[in-house]
């Protein structure tokens, strides 16, 4: 009878114990996914449905913003289109391609001056973005006191180059990318270091030159990082649109309004929080889409590892 | 095929010297091992032959050509690393086809030379396994493929047995052993298990903080050490070294006055534990037995004497003493190693009459 009951209770503070650890250990984590995830998601949803401006009252519940937005917007599709471009260029070229030299230059360099131009090229993220903005705008000033046509016009000779107004979404690639590519160099620079010293060391004996053994050993053990700043940065770049509205608001005309930043100007801009609502479920689901694509096509999943600490 | 000379080389980071200018030949076709506790230069050299560190002096030859400026991958050299260091994203087939990739060989050639190389060391049903999923014996045996395929002047082994369990290592040391007699090819081994080095090179280069200390056979180093560090290094259990000082013909260890003649000054007596024998109490000097351990086909005891505590070693599992037991032990004089204490040089001349003790 004793023991029986001794064992009951031994069970029951075991179950105390697990119910203790899960709140523990998943706690953290899903409150803040709730808080910032699922909850604003779930608020977007109610706002589209609603009419609700910049007085944030709601007087009726309806379907308008979606019949607007599906028959009578035709900013979409144009927008749709430079978010697409900008994606594209500024990962392609910056965040993954640009990220990957800088982190094989330099750690092929001496420990030192690898982490010197390292720092450099951090510098741009440190800066806070208005006085990055704000840099950025004297470089390209079209008239000869940009510091671009200050070089062109003054040192060799050429016309005045005005990238605002011919070159916008050059401009756009560059601002976001010199900040970009940072992450991704710090990323695939651990990666680099983590590959065994021996690895290299037997390349080059095995007849490798140096180019054979980026390609060979360096990029095959770079294959999941460069997966996750892939998708990472993707998603990033979908949503963020501070430096385009600080460097060209969206212009010339709409030449540089990517999506997110079209979705601010019509929600905070013009106070149609609810029309607002409503477009930013396109960038969720667009967001959402492009995850699980990459999700599949990358093989993300092979990257889940078994935990290294089991907790009951 | 290739002899390997090595001149005068040195290798030094900054401040910080890691091999001191070194001589050493090694004959086409040899197998040599480089023994010598951790950081003690072996591996460094090793990676000097490899190309993989240049040297900051001396000269480099195979087969008479300077090579110390020839890059890793024009030296023709194979290697076998500690953590074999097999490509982890390429199978068993294509780490082992790599080195042909950058010498031009024909497609079907190189198939022919991989399967050909993986049947030499018994992996060719691992073919188109990853690392990974491969024991660490069969991860060695893919990686001697991997340096065997390319038909190699000089093959370099870097502890290549020192992260397989016991049964294992003894298997390999044959096979190891085997291989390179049938391919004729010159290998180095680096190691710092002197069983390994003494049953499996022609030749063992003992080094010591970068410095060679003794090049000879298995016996030569265990019977006849040069330098005080190579008689206590090679040997296990480890001799009995014991200081004494050598003045008008006799030296002095501890209470016990020797005779001995032509050795002056600091001396250290170096005595092999199968060398001591273990008696009845009166005979040879007094002793107690402090410890034993029994090792199988012998036992080890410790014993203290009025030279300093003892290792014995006797033959047979049968343990005649016990610890705290009286007893004598026995000396025979020829088997003492006399060394000069400041130069830490085996003195061959002196000799020494260790009498009866009193």
């Amino acid at each position: 009878m004793t023991s029986q009951s001794s064992a009951t209770s031994r069970s029951s503070a075991a179950a105390r114990r697990q119910l203790a650890n899960m709140a523990l250990f998943m706690g953290p984590a899903t409150v803040l996914l709730f808080m910032f995830f699922i909850a604003p998601v779930v608020v977007d949803v109610f706002v589209a449905f609603t009419d609700m401006g910049r007085s944030l009252r709601v007087t009726e519940f309806t379907t308008a913003n979606f019949e607007r937005l599906l028959t009578n917007d035709s900013r979409i599709g144009p927008t749709m289109a430079v978010t697409f471009t900008y994606v594209l260029l500024t990962l392609g070229i910056f965040n993954v391609t640009f990220g990957l030299l800088l982190a094989l230059t330099t750690t092929a360099l001496p420990e030192r001056s690898g982490a010197f131009f390292r720092a450099i090229w951090l510098l741009p993220r440190m800066s806070p973005s208005v006085v990055y903005a704000l840099l950025w705008a004297w470089v390209i000033g079209p008239t000869d006191r940009g510091l671009i046509n200050q070089v062109a016009v003054g040192w060799l000779g050429l016309e005045p180059v005005d990238l605002l107004s011919n070159q916008p979404m050059l401009l756009i690639v560059l601002a976001n990318g010199f900040i970009g590519a940072s992450m991704g160099m710090i990323i695939f620079t651990s990666a680099i270091r983590a590959i065994p010293e021996h690895l290299f060391h037997a390349a080059r004996v095995d007849g490798a030159g140096p180019l054979a053994v980026i390609w060979h050993i360096t990029l095959p053990a770079l294959r999941w990082p460069l997966s996750f700043i892939t998708v990472y940065q993707t998603l990033s770049l979908l949503v963020s649109f501070e430096y385009i509205w600080l460097i060209t608001n969206g212009g010339p005309f709409y030449d540089t309004m990517v999506f997110a930043l079209y979705v601010y100007k019509r929600a905070f801009e013009n106070g149609q929080y609810a029309y607002g609502a409503a477009l930013s479920l396109i960038l969720v689901a667009i967001g959402i889409a492009a995850s699980l694509l990459m999700w599949r096509l990358l093989d993300m999943k092979r990257l889940l590892q078994t935990p290294k600490i089991e907790v009951q | 095929m290739a002899r390997i000379e090595l001149e005068q080389v040195a290798k030094s980071w900054g401040d910080v010297v890691a091999v001191e200018p070194t001589d050493l030949v090694i004959e086409d076709g040899e197998f040599v091992a480089i023994l010598g506790p951790s950081g003690c230069g072996k591996s460094t050299t090793l990676f000097m032959l490899a190309g993989i560190y240049a040297p900051t002096g001396g000269e480099i030859r195979f087969d008479g050509h300077l090579v110390n400026r020839v890059e890793a991958r024009d030296r023709n050299v194979g290697i076998v690393f500690q953590s074999y260091a097999l490509y982890p994203h390429m199978t068993v087939a294509k780490n082992i086809r790599f080195p042909l990739k950058f010498k031009g060989v024909p497609a079907d050639e190189a198939a022919r030379r991989v399967s050909e190389a993986a049947r030499l060391v018994h992996v060719e049903e691992l073919l188109d396994r990853l690392p990974a999923e491969m024991s660490g014996g069969q991860q060695q045996r893919v990686a001697l493929a991997r340096a065997l395929v390319k038909e190699p002047q000089l093959l370099l082994l870097d502890e290549p047995l020192s992260n397989l369990d016991a049964t294992l290592r003894l298997t390999m040391r044959a096979e190891i052993r085997r291989l390179q007699r049938r391919l004729g090819v010159t290998t180095i081994l680096v190691t710092h298990d002197q069983i390994e080095a003494t049953t499996m090179a022609d030749r063992v280069v003992c080094m010591s903080k970068g410095r060679i200390e003794q090049i000879g056979t298995a016996d030569d180093l265990y019977q006849r050490p040069n330098k005080l560090f190579v008689a206590s290094f090679i040997g296990a259990p480890p001799i009995n070294l014991l200081d004494g000082r050598a003045e008008r013909g006799t030296v002095r260890v501890g209470e016990l006055t020797l005779p001995a003649s032509g050795i002056e000054g600091a001396v250290v007596l170096g005595i092999r534990p199968e060398h001591l024998g273990l008696s009845a109490p009166g005979h040879g000097l007094a002793g107690r037995i402090l410890t034993v351990e029994p090792l199988g086909r012998e036992t080890l005891y410790e014993v203290a004497t009025p030279l300093g505590s003892l290792r014995v070693l006797e033959a047979g599992s049968e343990r005649r003493w016990r610890e705290g037991d009286a007893s004598g032990v026995t000396v025979p004089d020829e088997a003492l190693l006399i060394f000069d204490k400041a130069s830490e040089r085996r003195l061959e001349t002196a000799s020494l009459a260790l009498a009866e003790a009193a």
